[in-house]
């Protein structure tokens, strides 16, 4: 439906067909990218699930796993909320809804050929760039400059005078993702080798997290709560304290994950130092969030895009407080390598990142739509599908980590750490599992969305409508 | 508009990030750069090869042009018996330099003087190193003496001794050979390294999983494949542990046959259709019996099928083997 509008005029192009298009690809890349992570940690729980089959090892899922909720789910989902917020925020249209669509659609295309070439085993070996460099370079030109220029250009186009927080982060967001994309992946571009390859492969991954997924989260909440219950954001101030120090403090511990490696050892105390300055930018956010709810509280409660909203940023208090001091020596000498920054990871990008994302989702879709979501009953068992899953999945790959740590320092064999693990790899198969599941309803409760939603009237929000069913 | 707020904010986002890629890229090249290859580094490099990762001579990652490690009992040019036997990395034509051929300087402080000296590196440097040369080269590793300190260096074996690959491999023989760089491959297309690190921890590994590496052991590789989730055991120094190759056999056809509790997926489609005497394989009848067996309805486990000397599980092995 939307592609007609491709080589349509993009003054004739409705207001939000872009997001639209983004959202809708988001939550189908979050059903396969959460299928793929229930199937993969069935196999870990039980080795012979599925088996003799390349296509379906561990070894060739686990990463189209990864990468599918990253560049799939949570990237697009940004994007999402770019195409509706930005123009919003600055009281005007998208610069070029025609350019939005192209680059969902680009990167749709772009992303499966680039999972499947991955699946069959075309990689560059390395973690979180394991594409093969052609899809590197594909996603830095085709996808995030595109979407980094129109969000610019909105910007530079709006119609208020300042520019919201949410704006600063995603104009610098989207320009130092492409910085990190381009200098991330320069070993395989220019072919470097040795520790220098260890080492930028890790500077990748750590900037990925920390110029791209947590700021543009905690930015969409900066959004999100203040329309949601119509208080106006607690501090702006802080706000800008949280985008300055993200920049200066976020950026630079990337040799944190590389502790154990030959790397310099000054490198290593100066990003463990970083490391712990992170918990500026977080505590300023969650304070600055949560002091917003003043007198709303009843929403946490009553209203579904609050409920995942708030529980996202609730869940960025244990992240930051892991985040802050896991990686300094005395911690992470007996936790690297373990369960516990499996779980850690999973409590940035499945906890924080994608619950502030799910609600930020259902609120566009319903704005841009113009249609009333479908079920709330259907919307509360996602949430807490989700938040059930997660939370099962979160612990037990907790306890798993300090398991697997005391059979490390203890020197335990290592058969008896994974007969110790068993019980808990069970867990989080259940866990992945009921994750997918409520995404699988989601994505059906957003479809009849789209199709039988009640009408919403102009000038007025979804949320300010009451349920029909 | 007459504040430009989006002007200073801009530029200030502009100093924060460069300040901060300063301190993180810049200053520690320094550090990087100055690191010389150990012995450990010059034999991952020339054993490997060229980038691992997708690349033009290798774009399905079939393990297709790459290097062959060989041992060498007879000299291939004189017929001289050679004692100890010599380890030969051969580039047959169009086979892809290994990355320091072509950056000499990255070889590290000596190591670069004395493989560009007495090594004579320099007569392939000039060739495209992804393209490899027309005739192909023939590398070992030597031991030489730079300002009193004693270091390995690369030689390039067809110009100091008119090895040719052809006269190498042949010399050889297949019992000697060596398909390190091919298993490599293997080593990053199954994602082994999704749960065996390669890095054994500063704190705590050396009981368990051997020496921790140095800061000029990683020289010359691409990719590096640390890992960072250990699911399993360190395997840097594996073979040090374990040089059984029938054990190595068992354990990828079905890990549980060596060790019931392991969680290892199964790895018996590396050893494709046909087994050594060039039978088909019956993977159905295999599974049906050990099932049995796991059952208790028999004594035994049926036997693993030897591997073809060009199946992906011999490389495979190879290369594990070859992590001393």
């Amino acid at each position: 439906m939307l592609l007609k509008y491709l080589s349509a005029k993009n003054e004739d192009i409705p207001p939000g067909s872009a997001a639209i298009f983004f959202g809708f690809s988001a939550i189908f890349w979050f059903v396969v990218g959460t299928g793929l992570g229930s199937f993969n940690a069935a196999k870990l729980a039980f080795p012979d699930f599925v088996t003799g089959t390349e296509l379906f090892a561990f070894g060739h899922m686990r990463q189209v796993h990864v990468l599918a909720v990253i560049v799939g789910w949570i990237s697009m989902a940004f994007a999402m909320t770019m195409m509706y917020m930005t123009p919003a925020l600055g009281n005007t249209r998208m610069w070029s809804e025609k350019l939005g669509l192209w680059t969902a659609l680009l990167w749709n295309v772009g992303l499966s050929s680039a999972l499947i070439s991955l699946w069959i085993g075309i990689t560059s070996g390395r973690e979180y760039s394991d594409f093969a460099w052609p899809f590197d370079l594909v996603i830095l030109f085709g996808v995030i400059t595109p979407l980094c220029v129109n969000v610019i250009m909105t910007i530079a186009h709006r119609r208020t005078q300042g520019i919201y927080i949410t704006n600063w982060f995603f104009g610098a967001c989207t320009f130092m993702v492409g910085i990190v994309l381009l200098v991330g992946n320069s070993p395989e571009y220019f072919h470097l080798t040795g520790l220098s390859e260890a080492y930028l492969t890790w500077w990748n991954a750590h900037n990925l997290l920390g110029l791209w997924i947590t700021p543009v989260a905690a930015a969409i909440a900066y959004y999100t709560i203040p329309k949601l219950t119509g208080n106006p954001l607690y501090s702006h101030r802080i706000g800008h304290m949280h985008f300055w120090s993200i920049v200066v403090f976020y950026s630079t511990p990337a040799s944190h994950h590389l502790m154990s490696s030959p790397l310099p050892e000054w490198l290593k105390s100066f990003a463990s130092v970083e490391g712990v300055l992170i918990l500026i930018p977080a505590v300023a956010f969650v304070a600055n969030i949560l002091l917003t709810m003043k007198g709303k509280w009843s929403m946490f409660v009553e209203n579904i895009e609050i409920k995942f909203s708030i529980t996202g940023v609730f869940l960025a208090i244990p992240l930051n407080m892991q985040g802050g001091f896991q990686q300094t020596r005395s911690i992470n000498w007996f936790i690297h390598g373990t369960g516990w920054i499996v779980a850690h990871a999973h409590l940035a990008l499945l906890g924080m990142s994608t619950f502030l994302e799910i609600a930020a989702v259902y609120f566009g879709l319903q704005q841009m739509l113009k249609r009333k979501l479908y079920s709330l009953a259907l919307a509360n068992f996602h949430y807490w599908f989700v938040l059930i899953g997660f939370c099962t999945y979160w612990i037990s790959m907790t306890i798993a980590g300090l398991i697997q740590g005391a059979g490390k320092i203890y020197e335990v064999p290592y058969i008896d750490v994974v007969i110790a693990e068993h019980p808990y790899m069970i867990a989080r198969w259940i866990g992945g599992t009921m994750v997918f599941t409520g995404n699988l309803v989601w994505l059906y409760n957003m479809w009849m969305t789209a199709r039988v939603g009640t009408l919403v009237p102009d000038g007025r929000y979804a949320h300010e409508l009451a349920y029909e069913r | 508009m007459a504040f430009k707020e989006y002007r200073l904010g801009a530029a200030m986002v502009g100093g924060a990030l460069g300040l901060s890629m300063t301190i993180t890229l810049f200053m520690p090249s320094f550090d990087l750069r100055s690191a010389v290859s150990t012995k450990m580094a010059l034999e991952k490099q020339l054993s490997a090869g060229f980038d691992i990762g997708f690349g033009y001579a290798d774009p399905l990652l079939l393990g297709i042009n790459r290097p062959i490690t060989v041992d060498l009992e007879t000299d291939p040019k004189t017929g001289a018996k050679l004692d100890p036997p010599v380890r030969a990395y051969v580039y047959k034509p169009g086979v892809p330099m290994p990355p320091n051929i072509r950056h000499p300087h990255d070889l590290g402080k000596g190591v670069q003087d004395l493989s560009e000296g007495q090594g004579q590196i320099t007569a392939v440097s000039g060739s495209n190193h992804k393209k490899g040369t027309q005739e192909g080269v023939v590398f070992t590793l030597a031991l030489g003496e730079f300002n009193g300190e004693e270091l390995s260096y690369i030689e390039n074996a067809s110009v100091t001794k008119g090895w040719t690959p052809d006269a190498t491999l042949a010399a050889a023989g297949d019992k000697n050979t060596h398909l390190i760089s091919k298993g490599k491959t293997e080593f990053v297309v199954q994602g082994c390294w999704w749960c065996h690190t390669l890095l054994p921890e500063q704190t705590q590994d050396w009981q368990a999983f051997g020496a921790p590496p140095y800061l000029g052991d990683f020289n010359g590789e691409n990719p590096t494949a640390f890992g960072s989730d250990r699911k399993a055991p360190d395997i840097l120094h594996v073979a040090s542990r374990n040089s059984s190759r029938e054990w190595m056999m068992m354990h990828f056809f079905n890990p549980r046959l060596v060790q019931v509790n392991s969680i290892m997926p199964r790895f018996d489609y590396l050893w494709g259709d046909k087994d050594a005497q060039g039978n088909t394989i019956d993977f159905d009848k295999w599974r049906v019996e050990y099932k049995e067996y796991s059952e208790g309805k028999r004594t035994y486990p049926p036997e693993v099928p030897d591997y073809a000397p060009d199946s992906e599980i011999r490389a495979l092995i190879d290369w594990v083997l070859s992590l001393k």
